[in-house]
């Protein structure tokens, strides 16, 4: 019996206070995400359940009760504390996904400090972007990333913390630098939580957007409530399950379903700190029983292409639900799954904004592989006229996908951004910025973005950040980056570059111009390819019209024109 | 086949390892690792084919294949001599 039971039913009384008694709050009571992840699930009785599993490369693990989470998120709090941070204070977590990085998340939170994970592959670039933007004091990093915070120390001088998690003592120190060893510090078991409320801030991710830098996507402790529910409805998370959210906790998905979610609820859950592979993830699945799997399409049309052999070496009877997010979920992936693993993994759609699941296919409803499913009970979606922002009734009829704000876990705005977070909203709807497709069933069907916004493996990358950081290489006078077809991530970054008088167009410019840009911002901004040209289409005021090379790789119309430079 | 090996491990080395300490042998996993992801792959891709003047198809170029330096050698190896 799946926990939300018949969907219908729980769209007739959808009411997010319903969960205030569940989750022990009173309106206008303390509510913290730190203690209702740790402390409240020992009141419960459950502290010497296993709260985290982790596991490296190379098959060491780590296994943390819920007793022991409270203890050591308390401890790194206290640490923190002891610095100076206090609530409102930005601190970052800048780590692979070790044990520190959940339990720091945490942490931060207990002190009512805001939580600002970051993904450990971005380049100094990225980095410093967001950090300096966040006005961050304290950082917790590994010594093999502190040399890219060294880098841009002397350009932030807000930050005044930089917390080595793993130092081992054989290389100095360096301006601000200090050293946090979790399991060498003196427990604290008495902590005073800070009494966060409602809307206090907890959480901020960045998040990319057409033009302009990165934003804070500001989140408060109430976005609790739906991640709880959301978690209990859609991933169906049951006492006995052992959970295993794929992704990185410097993405959404990784901090609201990957810590948020699943300890709230008082699940056990597990972490595999390793890259991409087939066999190792089947193994570990295998390995530790793992009964329901949130993952994403980009890796589960990589495990399609490793084929179904490997598959076979593994047991994966313990598999009793499996759900995707980041990007749409193909049909093909979903009838795969449902063949090859013996259950379709259900699409999930949200974004970092949104804070936690908005339209999917809940456990019981019929699957229409490929599609996004419906709205979860409490939010209320449609598809919009792109002109008049009113909801379009007709089946098969494309527009923007809307939301009614109001459910919890919706962003309170971006840092320092009030103008851009305005612009989200039209007619009383707020716009993900995605183009989608009712069917008569009321069904939705992914068509787009509406933006030049890049959704590679799930994971947005700004056109306008990738050309900025382009110039700033030498050889290049102009740049226009847009997504390219992929069979994999959906979609991949792709350069058209002029290079300047001079440099030589070749295999080795593209190489160096990859490599630059992966180390500065990220491997997901890297270009998969670059084209040199002679010329980029532009109007007649200067403006290079990406949608006319998006058109040209996606194989689609051009469209008008008239406002071209030259035509080429 | 050593010179090669060793090219391609400094290449790793020197490109994608963030833990400057850390030390790689021909048998360390480099994409399980995560030590090169899969985006990175494509970089690391182009620089054997254009050190090598090989052409690497995708269906050969996967995450298996490019997982330890003696296996991209070995698939480097087996594109030069064709």
């Amino acid at each position: 019996m799946s926990n939300i039971g018949d969907y219908k039913e729980r769209l007739a009384h959808s009411d997010w206070s319903e969960v205030h008694e569940e989750l022990d709050y009173r309106p206008e009571g303390i509510l913290n995400i730190g203690w209702h992840c740790s402390d409240r699930i020992c009141r419960q009785g459950k502290g010497d359940k296993l709260a985290l599993l982790w596991e490296n490369v190379c098959g060491h693990e780590k296994r943390y009760t819920f007793n022991e989470l409270r203890l050591a998120s308390n401890t790194i709090g206290a640490h923190l504390r002891k610095l100076g941070i206090r609530d409102e204070d930005r601190v970052c977590l800048f780590m692979d996904r070790i044990p520190e990085l959940y339990i720091g998340f945490l942490g931060i939170l207990k002190i009512g400090a805001v939580a600002q994970p970051l993904f450990s592959a971005f380049g100094d670039e990225s980095l410093f972007v967001r950090l300096d933007n966040a006005g961050t004091r304290a950082i917790l990093t590994q010594r093999k990333h502190v040399g890219k915070v060294r880098k841009i120390l002397d350009r932030l001088p807000q930050l005044e913390h930089i917390i080595i998690v793993d130092h081992d003592g054989k290389k100095a120190l360096e301006d601000r630098e200090s050293v946090f060893n979790l399991a060498e510090a003196e427990t604290v078991d008495a902590f005073d939580i800070f009494p966060t409320r409602a809307e206090s801030p907890s959480v901020l991710h960045y998040t990319s957007g057409t033009t302009g830098q990165p934003k804070g996507v500001q989140h408060v402790h109430y976005s609790l409530i739906s991640q709880y529910l959301t978690t209990k409805w859609v991933l169906d998370l049951q006492e006995n399950d052992i959970y295993w959210c794929t992704a990185d906790p410097g993405w959404v998905t990784g901090t609201s379903y990957g810590i948020i979610g699943p300890w709230s609820l008082g699940i056990t859950q597990c972490v595999l700190d390793a890259g991409f592979s087939a066999e190792a993830w089947y193994r570990f699945i295998d390995k530790h029983s793992i009964s329901m799997w949130y993952s994403a399409p980009t890796a589960i049309r990589s495990l399609m292409k490793a084929g179904e052999e490997v598959v076979k070496r593994a047991d994966l009877s313990s598999l009793r639900h499996l759900a995707s997010v980041g990007e749409p979920l193909n049909a093909e992936a979903v009838i795969w799954s449902e063949r090859v693993l013996g259950k379709p993994f259900l699409d999930t759609y949200w974004q970092t904004e949104t804070g936690s699941i908005m339209i999917t296919n809940l456990p019981g409803m019929p699957i229409k592989p490929g599609s996004m499913g419906k709205c979860f009970p409490g939010i209320q979606g449609a598809v919009l006229n792109a002109k008049t922002f009113e909801p379009i009734t007709e089946p098969g009829i494309v527009g923007l996908i809307g939301f009614r704000p109001g459910w919890p876990a919706m962003m309170r705005g971006y840092w320092k951004n009030e103008k851009v977070y305005q612009e989200k909203f039209r007619n009383g709807w707020y716009l993900p910025g995605d183009r989608a497709k009712l069917d008569a069933e009321g069904y939705f069907w992914f068509v787009g973005r509406d933006d030049d916004v890049i959704n590679t493996g799930g994971h947005l990358i700004s056109p306008f950040e990738v050309e900025s950081a382009l110039l700033e290489y030498e050889a290049v006078a102009e740049s226009a980056v847009v997504a390219k077809p992929d069979e994999v991530n959906m979609e991949v970054v792709k350069a058209y570059v002029l290079l300047k008088d001079g440099y030589l167009a070749n295999q080795d410019t593209e190489l160096e111009i990859m490599n630059f840009i992966r180390k500065k911002l990220s491997p997901l901004a890297m270009p998969q390819e670059i084209e040199f040209v002679g010329s980029l289409p532009k109007t007649r005021s200067g403006k290079i019209m990406r949608r006319i090379l998006h058109a040209r790789e996606w194989g689609e119309e051009i469209g008008d024109t008239s406002t071209l430079e030259d035509d080429e | 086949m050593e010179d090669l090996k060793t090219t391609i491990l400094n290449y790793v080395v020197d490109e994608y390892l963030d833990d400057p300490d850390e030390e790689l042998t021909f048998d360390s996993p480099l994409i399980s690792a995560g030590i090169v992801d899969s985006f990175s792959m494509v970089s690391l891709k182009r620089f054997l084919e254009n050190k090598y003047s090989i052409s690497l198809p995708d269906d050969r170029a996967t995450p298996e294949a490019f997982d330890t330096v003696n296996k991209i050698a070995a698939l480097v190896t087996e594109f030069m001599n064709k």
